[in-house]
This record gives structure tokens, C-alpha cells and sequence, in this order.
């Protein structure tokens, strides 16, 4: 059981991170840097298991929005998340106890670390994604009841709105443009509950998952395995139960554009067993299907990464180049993210897509 | 008729060209003064083939100077790191995530001022040109000689770093100044990184510069001079003396090019051969493939666009195990004239296979003789196995390819490859770094973010295109030869106004005469 995370660890989270991102959620390699200046110079964060919150604790959730690009351009102030969270503790009036990351996946897998550094605050060991997704609406905090409201919103000037809406997808469509006028990034704070609620509603161990996940990976490299096999094994003794390696091949074409605000596209990945069809990964910021030869291979909400054969690392959206060489993991979510509620947010049809969701492993001919 | 000549840390090779055909090339060793070693080059290469200095139309030269300087932390300037961006970007200063023994060395001057643009170009804050003024005081204090200036969202909006730059030349007429939108792209630490690294260089690259020109004098070449870039593409002298770090990693790119040439390929796989690994990339219209992952130089995180290079562990002094089932990763490496068989040592490498096949005559055969027939065609089998698979992995479709062998270590290849159309094995490949240099062409780029709001994405892309191929023609490629190299796009998700970053290579030839 990890029960802090030290300087140490911050790789592997970095790496662990990258492929809960399936494809988005931003590079943590900012978020890493930042966490690791705060740790350094306060000490490790403590890191508390789901199930040992205690039920009277204020718990908020915290993390970044906006485009990728924009922060590997405009580095954070560092204490936006301060802000953020102070302003939702004034607007409220209750003191935050302990933080929880919104999302597992990408650079919000950091977002946390540094203020609960300075703050000596908890890190609850789980978060509302299980993975990464677009838009804050689509939380297993939101699929369970918990409002959204108020959102804290707040940027490197120190300057900071409060939203107040009737639903989550209202607080996003919101803060998404305020955020905008910040410069195309912002640091949130939203989902405030006790820590009774937190048991009921979040994706446990996501933390130390993504940690273990990193872990697995340089273990894996070190020993000249093929990391996504170790993967595999590895996944299979966690809470995600399932993983499999659906694909191996070269990419072979990437079709993107700009929907709306959202990168949507298809990549083709050639699979190296000529005799196979190829496959097909729809896009929409994150990696939302995988399809060969009209057989669903994995979708949404399971994760499908697209690793580096060599050295095991999530290849981003963003970074997908043609010819890259390229191992598609998939893996099963927890129940938690399961239910016909989560679904309703986060499955295959929130995303327009037709097929309907099989769990990985469980389809009828599996 | 060109001279490619490359500038390695070992050897300083020559090449002289007429056209694409190699009239005469060398081997010598690199010099501390480099000059001396290029002199000695290029009398060899002009003594060789009879040519006059004056017939000599243009001189490249590729150099892993700069690189090694950096690596080995020598010959180094303490720089003067400004940031233009707070509030923004405070989080993390210049130089985190630097070896400490490199920003010991470069003297840890850090500044952060007031500055910077949001994406769509309005100002985080209004640039603080006093504090500006402040740092130029304390340069001076300091005895810096060298700074440079990175600001947020620069490949979009250069204004700022251009007057910040105004102001401290205003200060400190002889201060070199390494401006990072001259240099990178957007993404911000590996630009910052690539322009300190440009700036610490600011000394030796007028040295190196100096010692490139006086070596050419001293032959009597008064033909202009270029120095090849880490895109296969070549800079005046006077932009590598300001912008030194842009020929970072310039090696692989001239000798995959000049792989290329030689063989007679513009698209093929490259497979080069050492001792330890064999290295292969994919040619594509005689340019390297690139990588698309950050790459480290010297322990830095930068954003330079390297070949994308697979390497995989056969090589000339690789371990033969399990009756020739099991090739290497390890490998004798440079030991091998005393640990292979055929050198009176005691271990089976892969070059006592060859020779033990009676396809190479190397060293001692009867040393190998009772190699077990059946082991000898196991091995073989296996390394072309290996070759097979890696430049089938690197390949972007199907269809077999041209294989084009260099190095020392091309022996093991002896057979047909099932992932190659043919397998071509060049003269003169021992100096395909020299080819690469002399054949480099002119580049011009264009990488910002444009918004698409109430255009088109067309007419967007025409006007990128226009733009990198005039920046082609202004770094002298003849107008008629500039080619669209390579267009790249990627919206920017979550921002609406159709955001997008788009980024055009345009090449063409030099105009020579």
C-alpha cells in the first residue's frame, strides 16, 4: 500500500498517469515538475486509502482545465490551485480537509499534490474518473449525486469567479468559457462533500494505481520485457480486474479535426499480423473505440491506450504521428464506473457513438 | 563542384562532390584546433583528385562541436536566463530539470519578469522593461556576456523578446543574445532549455565559426560556406555563430542523407551497422523520418526534430549463444580485436560467424574452423532475421522497400531481407556524414497558432505554405526548387474559434554561384 507520495514516485505517476489518459488529459510532465518543487520543499503528501476517509472530513476536488497545448506553453503560476480552493472555502465558509484529483488520467493526476504539500492536506487515493474525459460533467461524483457547485475557477493573475449553476454540464459549459478568457487554461475546484459521500461516489486506489502502473512499466523495461504484457498481468490483480492487448502495429493515418472545441478524429493502425484487418481508434480528445473490421474491439468508458512498443509509454493524442510503432492496450473499468447512472455521463452514447457498451472480456463470444 | 565536410569529435571526413557524384573523400583525425584537421582533409581530397581551390562552388559542413560541448560541459558561457511571462510560468524557473553539474556550470543566473502572451496574443502582462534595465545592471556587475530571452507564446507574438533584446544591447553592445523564438517552437521549458543551451554556446560557436573560415582560407577556398542544421537542412556561418544550437543532432540526419545518395534512394530504409547495435531509419523523399518523442541532449529536455532511429542489438562484436539461436544485446564493443575468435580471443561474436562461412576474410580463419556447420547457419539465419524484423517494424506500409547497408558491421548481411525490395550496399558509405552535409538543402518554416474564425482552413494552409516557402527562398533556396515538405496540424481541443496550430516545412536547393 503506498501511503504517501514522495519525490520518488512522481515518475511513475507521470508514466502511470499518461496511460490512465487514454490519449488526453494532458502531458503530466508540467504537473510532475510542479508537484515535485512543492514536495521537495515541503515533504511528501499523505496519501489516504478511500475506505480510511473519515466520514466527517471536508473532501473537494481540485484540477486544471483546458487545452494541452496551452500549458506546455504557459507554465502555471504554481499557487492557482491555492486560489482556487481558498476562494471555494470562502464562498462556502467550511475549511477543506482533505483533496481528491477530479481525474486519475493525464496532468490532473498532479493537480492535488503541491497545495496539499504546502497545506499538509490528505490526498484521498482515488478520484471521479477512474481515467481522463473531457468535460467535468462527466464525474462518477456527478453520476452519484454529488453537485458540482460552487466551481471555483481561477488563473496565474489571481483572478477568480465562482460558478453557481443547476447542473454540472451547465458548470461546465460556464467555466469552460470563463477559462477561455483566462488565457485557454484555469485550475478548478469543485464537488465538495464529506467524507462519507466520498466512499460512495469515487473511483478508489486511482492514485497509487497509476503509481504501481509506472512502477510496472520501468520494472518491465528494466528485466527487456515488452511492457504492455507485464501491464496485462498487472491489471488483472487490481480492481480493473481485465486488461488485454487488442492490437500491435504501425500507425498508419491520422484524420483529425476541430469540433466544437474538440479534437475528433480517427487513427488506422496497421497491425503487424499482415492477415488481420486493421484497426481503428475513434478520437475525441481521448481514445473513445477501438474497432477491427467492424468487430468492437474495446470502448468507452474501458480504457485504450496506445503505447510505444519499445518503451511503454502513452503515446497523447496530440504527440500520434504516422509510422509510430505502437502496442493498444485496453482494460476494464471498475463496476463504479459501470452502472447505467456512469453510463448515462460517460458511456459509448454521451459520446455519439452506436455501439453499445460491452464490457472488455464480458461479451457473449469472449 | 561542393565539398561536404563533417566534424566529429573522432574524425573530421571529407568528401568532395561534382553534382550528386563522389569524386574524392577521406578520413583524418579531428584536431583541437579543428582548423588543422580540416585543412588536412581537404588537401588530402583536392591532392587526391587533381581539383583547384577556385573550381570549389560551395563548402557544407556538418559538426558535432556544439553537441559535445554541451555534453561534455566544456568551453561554456555562464548565461543569463530572462523570462518573459510572470504571473505565469513562476511555478517552474528557468532550468528545472536540469542536471545539476550543467546549470552549475552555466551559473544558475535566473530571471523572471513581467511579460508574455496569452495564445490569441493579448499580453499576460505589459512587458517590465525596468526590471529589464535592473538585469542589465547586474550583467554587468556579473560580467555576463551572453543571455537569453524566452518568452511565453514568442513563435506567435516575437515582440517582446525582440525588445527586451533592444534593451540590453542598449546596455551591453557586445552581448550575445539568444532570442528562443528564433530558435523553437511552441512548448515552452524545451524552448527556454534549447535557448540557454544556444546561449552558453555564444564563445565557442565564433571560435568554431573563426576556425571553419581560416581553415578555408588557408586552402585558398573562397567559395561561400554553410554548416548543415538537425533537419538535413543548411545555415549561413553567420546564423550558426548566433543560433549554434540548431545543429544539434545534424550527425544521423547528413549520414542517413547521404545513405540515401549513395545508394541512389530518396525513399528507403537505412540500416546502419556498428559494432553493438544496428541503427535503422526510414528515408522518405531523402529525408529522414522524425521522431516524435522529446528528446534529451546532454541530460536537457528539448524539442529538436531527430531521425527517427530504431536500434536493435546485432552489431559486429555481438555474443552468438545457444548454437547461433541467440544473438547479443551484448556485445565485445571496441574490445573486439582481442576477444573475438578470429582475433585469438575466446568468445563466439557474430564476425566469426561471417568469417567462419568463408564470407568475410577477417583476422584468423582457422581460429573458426570448427564451427559446427549447423550452428554457423543458425546464426546467420538469425541476424537476418533481426535486420528483417526491425526494418519491417520501422516501415510505414507494406510494400517492400529499398535497404540500404552502412558500417562497419554491413558484413553480417550477406542475403536477400524479405521486408526489402533489394539491399544495396554504397561505396564510400564510410563517409555518408561528408555526402550527407555536402547535398543539404535550404529549409523555411512557419509553426504558430492560426485561428480559423471566419477564414477557411485552405486558405490558412496556402498562406502557411506561402510563408515557409518564402522563408526557404530568403535562406537561399532557388525559387524554382522549393518543395512542401511537411504540414502538420493539431486544434487545440477545448478552445472554440477553431484554434489551430499549424506547422510547414518548405525545402529547396541552394543556390550555388
Amino acid at each position: 500500500m503506498i501511503e504517501a507520495v514522495t519525490l520518488a514516485d512522481l515518475d511513475d505517476l507521470a508514466v502511470g498517469a499518461a496511460i490512465l489518459g487514454t490519449g488526453g488529459g494532458g502531458d503530466p510532465y508540467i504537473g510532475k515538475l510542479v508537484a515535485r518543487a512543492a514536495i521537495a520543499e515541503h515533504g511528501p503528501v499523505q496519501l489516504v486509502p478511500l475506505d480510511q476517509a473519515n466520514d466527517d472530513w471536508q473532501v473537494l476536488s481540485c484540477g486544471a482545465m483546458g487545452a494541452p497545448t496551452i500549458l506546455i506553453e504557459k507554465l502555471p503560476q504554481g499557487e492557482e490551485m491555492d486560489q482556487a480552493v481558498a476562494a471555494w472555502e470562502r464562498c462556502t465558509g467550511r475549511a477543506v480537509d482533505a483533496l481528491i484529483p477530479f481525474e486519475a488520467g493525464g496532468v490532473n493526476s498532479t493537480a492535488p499534490l503541491a497545495l496539499a504539500a504546502r497545506r499538509k492536506l490528505p490526498v484521498l487515493d482515488a478520484d471521479g474518473m477512474g481515467r481522463a474525459f473531457p468535460r467535468l460533467e462527466m464525474e462518477t461524483f456527478n453520476a452519484y449525486g454529488v453537485p458540482a457547485c460552487p466551481v471555483a475557477v481561477a488563473d496565474e493573475k489571481g483572478n477568480v469567479s465562482i460558478v453557481e449553476t443547476g447542473d454540472a454540464a451547465q458548470a461546465e459549459w460556464i467555466a469552460r468559457g470563463l477559462t477561455i478568457r483566462m488565457g485557454g487554461q484555469s485550475y478548478i475546484a469543485n464537488y465538495g462533500m464529506d467524507g462519507r459521500t466520498a466512499k460512495r461516489v469515487s473511483v478508489p486506489g486511482t492514485v497509487s494505481l497509476a503509481i504501481e502502473i509506472g512502477r510496472v512499466v520501468s520494472g518491465a523495461k528494466r528485466r527487456r520485457e515488452r511492457p504492455v504484457e507485464a501491464l496485462v498481468s498487472y491489471f488483472a490483480t487490481t480492481h480493473y480486474e481485465a486488461a488485454a492487448l487488442i492490437g500491435s502495429g504501425k500507425v498508419t493515418d491520422i484524420a483529425r479535426r476541430e469540433v466544437n472545441g474538440w479534437s475528433v478524429g480517427t487513427v488506422r493502425i496497421e497491425t503487424f499480423d499482415k492477415e488481420d484487418a486493421d484497426i481503428e481508434v475513434t478520437i475525441q480528445n481521448e481514445n473513445l473505440s477501438a474497432t477491427q473490421g467492424g468487430r468492437v474491439l474495446a470502448v468507452v468508458p474501458d480504457l485504450i491506450s496506445i503505447l510505444d512498443r519499445d518503451t511503454g509509454a502513452a503515446i497523447s493524442t496530440e504527440r500520434l504521428r504516422y509510422g509510430q510503432r505502437v502496442d493498444l492496450l485496453a482494460v476494464r473499468v471498475p463496476e463504479i464506473m459501470r452502472t447505467p447512472e456512469a453510463l448515462a455521463l460517460f458511456g459509448p452514447k454521451a459520446f455519439g457513438l452506436d455501439h453499445p457498451y460491452v464490457p472488455l472480456g464480458m461479451a457473449k463470444d469472449d | 563542384m561542393r565539398i561536404g565536410i563533417d566534424v566529429g569529435g573522432t574524425n573530421t571526413d571529407a568528401a568532395l562532390m561534382d553534382g550528386m557524384r563522389v569524386v574524392a573523400s577521406c578520413k583524418s583525425p579531428t584536431t583541437g584546433d579543428v582548423s588543422s584537421g580540416i585543412v588536412a582533409a581537404l588537401k588530402k581530397v583536392l591532392g587526391d583528385s587533381q581539383v583547384e581551390p577556385a573550381q570549389i562552388e560551395a563548402v557544407m559542413i556538418g559538426t558535432t562541436h556544439f553537441t559535445n560541448a554541451v555534453v561534455e560541459r566544456r568551453r561554456l558561457l555562464e548565461v543569463a536566463a530572462v523570462r518573459l511571462g510572470l504571473p505565469a510560468t513562476r511555478a517552474l524557473p528557468p532550468m528545472t530539470d536540469w542536471p545539476d553539474d550543467l546549470a552549475d556550470t552555466l551559473g544558475r543566473h535566473r530571471y523572471m519578469v513581467r511579460g508574455g502572451h496569452e495564445f490569441d496574443g493579448r499580453e499576460i502582462s505589459p512587458l517590465d522593461e525596468a526590471e529589464i534595465l535592473r538585469i542589465a545592471g547586474e550583467m554587468k556587475a556579473k560580467g555576463l556576456k551572453s543571455a537569453a530571452i524566452t518568452s511565453v507564446f514568442s513563435p506567435v507574438m516575437p515582440g517582446m523578446e525582440e525588445r527586451a533584446a533592444e534593451i540590453l544591447r542598449n546596455e551591453i553592445p557586445d552581448i550575445a543574445l539568444s532570442l528562443s523564438h528564433e530558435i523553437g517552437r511552441v512548448g515552452f521549458l524545451e524552448r527556454e532549455n534549447a535557448s540557454i543551451m544556444n546561449a552558453c554556446l555564444a564563445e565557442l560557436s565564433k571560435r568554431v565559426i573563426a576556425s571553419f573560415r581560416q581553415a578555408l582560407r588557408d586552402m585558398n577556398i573562397t567559395a561561400p560556406f554553410y554548416i548543415s542544421q538537425n533537419d538535413g537542412t543548411l545555415m549561413t556561418p553567420d546564423h550558426v555563430e548566433r543560433y549554434p544550437v540548431l545543429t544539434f543532432a545534424s550527425g544521423p540526419t547528413n549520414s542517413m542523407r547521404g545513405a540515401a545518395l549513395l545508394a541512389g534512394e530518396p525513399d528507403a530504409m537505412v540500416v546502419d551497422i556498428g559494432g553493438t547495435t544496428s541503427d535503422v531509419g526510414m528515408l522518405m523523399q531523402g529525408f529522414p523520418r522524425e521522431s516524435a518523442v522529446a528528446v534529451d541532449i546532454g541530460g536537457v529536455r528539448t524539442n529538436f526534430r531527430m531521425p527517427d532511429v530504431l536500434a536493435t542489438g546485432l552489431g559486429g562484436g555481438s555474443l552468438v549463444r545457444d548454437d547461433g539461436a541467440r544473438i547479443g544485446p551484448d556485445s565485445v564493443g571496441y574490445e573486439i580485436t582481442e576477444k573475438a575468435l578470429v582475433f585469438g580471443g575466446d568468445t563466439l561474436t557474430t564476425t566469426d560467424i561471417v568469417v567462419a562461412a568463408g564470407l568475410e576474410d577477417i583476422g584468423d580463419r582457422s581460429r573458426v574452423a570448427r564451427i559446427p556447420a549447423a550452428t554457423i547457419e543458425t546464426a546467420l539465419t538469425t541476424m537476418h532475421r533481426m535486420i528483417d524484423e526491425a526494418v519491417d517494424r520501422m516501415k510505414t506500409s507494406a510494400e517492400p522497400l529499398p535497404v540500404i547497408l552502412v558500417g562497419g558491421g554491413s558484413i553480417l548481411i550477406s542475403r536477400d531481407l524479405p521486408s526489402a525490395s533489394k539491399v544495396i550496399r554504397p561505396e564510400n558509405a564510410a563517409v555518408a556524414n561528408a555526402i550527407g552535409a555536402a547535398i543539404a538543402q535550404v529549409g523555411g518554416e512557419v509553426d504558430r497558432i492560426f485561428s480559423l474564425e471566419g477564414t477557411s482552413r485552405e486558405v490558412v494552409l496556402e498562406g502557411a505554405k506561402r510563408e515557409a516557402s518564402a522563408n526557404a527562398v530568403a535562406a537561399g533556396a532557388a525559387e524554382g526548387t522549393v518543395n512542401i515538405m511537411d504540414i502538420e496540424e493539431v486544434p487545440l481541443a477545448y478552445l472554440p474559434g477553431s484554434a489551430t496550430r499549424i506547422r510547414v516545412k518548405a525545402v529547396g536547393d541552394l543556390v550555388i554561384g
